[in-house]
């Protein structure tokens, strides 16, 4: 034995599982959904997935190389910021816009903090919202989706949700589409987000997710769980105003939102308790906006808020510790 | 029937194939056995032999000093060539009584047999001390100490931990397999020495054999096999208290206080040597395997054989070794070389070839919670560990770094590969350090 021995503090065995491994995983989850934006929405949406995803990788390795930091984009999380960011733009979006994007999400919300594990909000999500703000023109002029080969030309429209929300401010009633179409909105043949499309495509992302035990239920189950409850009570009190809860399902960044923004694992608790109080944090504030705020979609300000809870929600659900349980009489 | 179990924990692979179907073979005697004098946990023995002199096998070449500690004894029969500091399993070099072997392993004259139905507790107490017997699962804990509870502390019920949740190891499944008899013979001194109206043996549901073998033993025996859903770390005292009665071991407090003992089923083998034979613990069936070594086996053990004695058993090398384990691959102490000594907690060597060691650099906690729900303790791992790299240690005992109990699933499951139980020692390495200054 010539070799030098490994020494070291146990254990000397690991379960395998990796953050890049996590993060491919992440990344493979949403390209069914980014397939179907493409298939809707043609060249435009690619244009958008391919300058949000390689945009956020050479921005991460660009400011890591400035700070002087080992450069980190092989573990892939600026890849999932990048494709999460291109759900949540508008197909129609000038080249421009996913770049600034990518600046507010990469540099700002996640570079600025310490990279990452250190960004207290959803990367993604903060240029969402920094979009939104800045450029509501551009971050709301939406298409009717043009399949490949379809031949047809792209017509600006709003989304579905847009639609609702302007017909009860102008008329107190729901717009006829809000009660049919469901189908067209599960498949995603609908306008909105790239990411807004396909709660099918999203939902399949979602199960292999779950298949590689990287979602757990608690956030999803009642983040969604409040959101069906919340705007079913509603619906049923008043049907002619509020859409059902299918409608808020399958429209909006609802199911991007629960499956993929919500549990991102580091701007959510890391208590078990403490990812059922968020989720329903999630989901109230969720209706709250979309039923009587001034914007139509409320999700990205509800995960956003959330975030900004979740260290004071942590800190508020640590678990008992074993052996401080009160005994039974 | 649902199995019973404790919350959280992990599933490693259990990797008991190469070595659980073997039978206990005998380790041949080497020519030089390495006694040490702290085996146990507790002050360690104090010499009362010297160079030259003749020992028996059996015969005690170190008094135990104080009540948490016990006299360690001359594995075979010989002259004692050195008593010096010899490599430990901890690593350091400790005070050890190094026995050159005659050959004829001749038993000490001073041991005595005894009836045990016929002995008080007290003398059955002093016979386990005696011998030497700890727990044998890996802790080392002195078995006198927790068969010594208070009066008012009564214990109704007896826990055999024949759980073994260690990857790799098998060494009390052959126990249980081959010494079934003096197993339970082992758990009736034990519950009349305790008073207790209970006992259970927790058998984790991979060893169905070991199972049915203790069912068909225990039919017409007031003892009740409990077959317990694998995962690790259940053999862990608390845990499987709590898997078993459904009582929870206070922060801080030990098994008594809820009314129970834990004894390892190899323990309780040892035990019937010690009080019906008068036979002090100088040998112990351990686990050798990994992928580096030839012939995986279950060996029967002399206390003090080197490690490197235990490979050649079993046919020598079959890789270069990248790390020497004493123990399981959760637990278990890395070993700086073979010429380590086998002692009494060693329950299994394990020697891992270059690609089954785990190299990764640390990556950022992505805080995703895995290491918080894998926690058996239910303490925040990653928490602590992050205060303890700060060094803000009163933050680490705030969020409950003594009630870490080091099992290791934290680590094991992080997938950034953060050295989470290894800060949350050094945490508990400091915080102690501090109340023993105040």
């Amino acid at each position: 034995m010539d070799k030098q021995l490994y020494l070291s503090s146990s254990p000397h065995i690991h379960s395998g599982q990796t953050t890049d491994r996590v993060m491919l995983d992440v990344f493979l989850s949403l390209l069914p959904a980014a397939g179907v934006s493409v298939y809707f929405f043609g060249w435009p949406a690619l244009k958008v997935l391919l300058l949000c995803i390689f945009g956020s990788i050479a921005a991460e390795a660009l400011c890591q190389k400035a700070m002087k930091h080992p450069v980190s984009v092989r573990d892939g999380s600026a890849a999932v910021t990048g494709i999460l960011l291109a759900l949540n733009l508008p197909p129609s979006s000038p080249w421009w816009l996913p770049l600034v994007g990518v600046l507010a999400a990469i540099v700002i919300a996640k570079q600025i903090y310490g990279g990452l594990g250190y960004n207290p909000f959803n990367p993604a999500l903060v240029a969402r919202v920094v979009l939104l703000i800045s450029f509501p023109v551009h971050m709301t002029a939406w298409t009717t989706p043009t399949p490949l080969g379809s031949g047809l030309d792209a017509v600006s429209t709003a989304t579905p949700l847009g639609e609702w929300k302007t017909a009860v401010m102008l008329t107190g009633k729901l717009p006829e589409a809000a009660q049919s179409g469901y189908a067209d909105y599960f498949i995603g043949n609908m306008s909105g987000s790239l990411g807004e499309m396909s709660a099918l495509a999203l939902l399949i992302g979602a199960a292999y997710l779950f298949w590689r035990r990287i979602l757990t239920w608690h956030i999803p189950v009642t983040f969604l769980g409040s959101v069906i409850i919340l705007t079913g009570v509603f619906w049923l009190v008043e049907p002619g105003r509020y859409p059902s809860p299918l409608f808020h399902m399958l429209t909006g960044g609802l199911i991007l939102g629960v499956f993929y923004m919500a549990t991102d694992m580091v701007t959510s608790p890391i208590t078990v308790k403490g990812a059922l109080i968020f989720g329903l944090g999630c989901g109230v504030i969720t209706v709250l906006i979309r039923l009587f705020g001034g914007y139509p979609e409320g999700v990205s300000f509800a995960i956003l808020l959330m975030n900004a809870a979740t260290p004071l929600i942590d800190h508020y659900t640590k678990p008992k510790k074993f052996g401080f349980v009160p005994e039974k009489a | 029937m649902k199995l019973k179990t404790f919350p959280a924990g992990i599933h490693p692979p259990d990797n008991k194939h190469w070595s659980a179907h073997l039978p206990v073979e005998d380790c041949s005697l080497p020519q030089e056995l390495v006694v040490p004098l702290s085996q146990h946990i507790g002050a360690p023995a104090e010499v009362c032999v010297e160079k030259g002199d003749r020992v028996g096998k059996g015969q005690v070449v170190g008094n135990a000093k104080g009540f948490v500690s016990v006299p360690v004894h001359a594995s075979t029969s010989g002259e004692v060539i050195a008593v010096e500091p010899r490599l430990h399993p901890t690593g350091r070099a400790l005070p050890s009584v190094v026995i050159s072997a005659d050959g004829e392993d001749a038993w000490s004259e001073d041991l005595r047999e005894a009836d045990p139905d016929r002995l008080s507790p007290d003398e059955v107490r002093d016979r386990i001390r005696a011998a030497g017997i700890v727990g044998m699962g890996g802790a080392t804990f002195p078995a006198h100490v927790k068969l010594s509870p208070p009066g008012e502390k009564p214990i109704d019920t007896l826990i055999l931990n024949g759980v073994e949740c260690e990857p790799y190891l098998t060494s009390d499944h052959r126990v249980m397999l081959e010494e079934t008899e003096k197993v339970l013979e082992g758990a009736a001194i034990l519950q009349r020495l305790l008073g207790a109206e209970r006992i259970c043996i927790g058998i984790e549901a991979n060893k169905p054999d070991a199972i049915e073998v203790m069912e068909k033993a225990c039919v017409d025996r007031d003892i009740e096999v409990v077959p317990l859903k694998v995962k690790y770390p259940q053999g862990a005292e608390r845990q499987l208290i709590l898997a078993i009665t459904g009582r929870e071991v206070p922060s801080g407090a030990l098994p008594m206080e809820v009314g129970c003992v834990v004894q390892n089923v190899g323990t309780a083998a040892a035990i019937v040597d010690a009080v019906r034979h008068g036979r002090p613990l100088i040998e112990r069936v351990a686990t050798v395997t990994g992928t580096a070594v030839r012939q995986p086996k279950n060996l029967r053990v002399r206390i003090g054989t080197s490690l490197a004695h235990l490979t050649e058993q079993c046919g020598g090398l079959a890789k270069e070794p990248a790390k020497i384990i004493m123990g399981g691959p959760m637990m278990g102490q890395t070993q700086l070389s073979l010429e380590v000594p086998v002692v009494r907690g060693t329950s299994g060597l394990l020697l891992f070839a270059e690609g089954d060691v785990p190299l990764r650099p640390e990556g950022p906690c992505i805080r995703c919670g895995q290491c918080v729900r894998a926690c058996p303790a239910r303490i925040m791992p990653t928490t602590i560990s992050a205060y303890a790299r700060l060094d803000l240690y009163d933050e680490a005992e705030e969020f409950g770094a003594l009630d870490c109990i080091e099992c290791g699933c934290c680590t094991y499951v992080c997938p950034s590969t953060i050295s989470l139980v290894q800060g949350i020692r050094t945490a508990k390495g400091a915080i102690m350090a501090k109340k023993r200054k105040l």
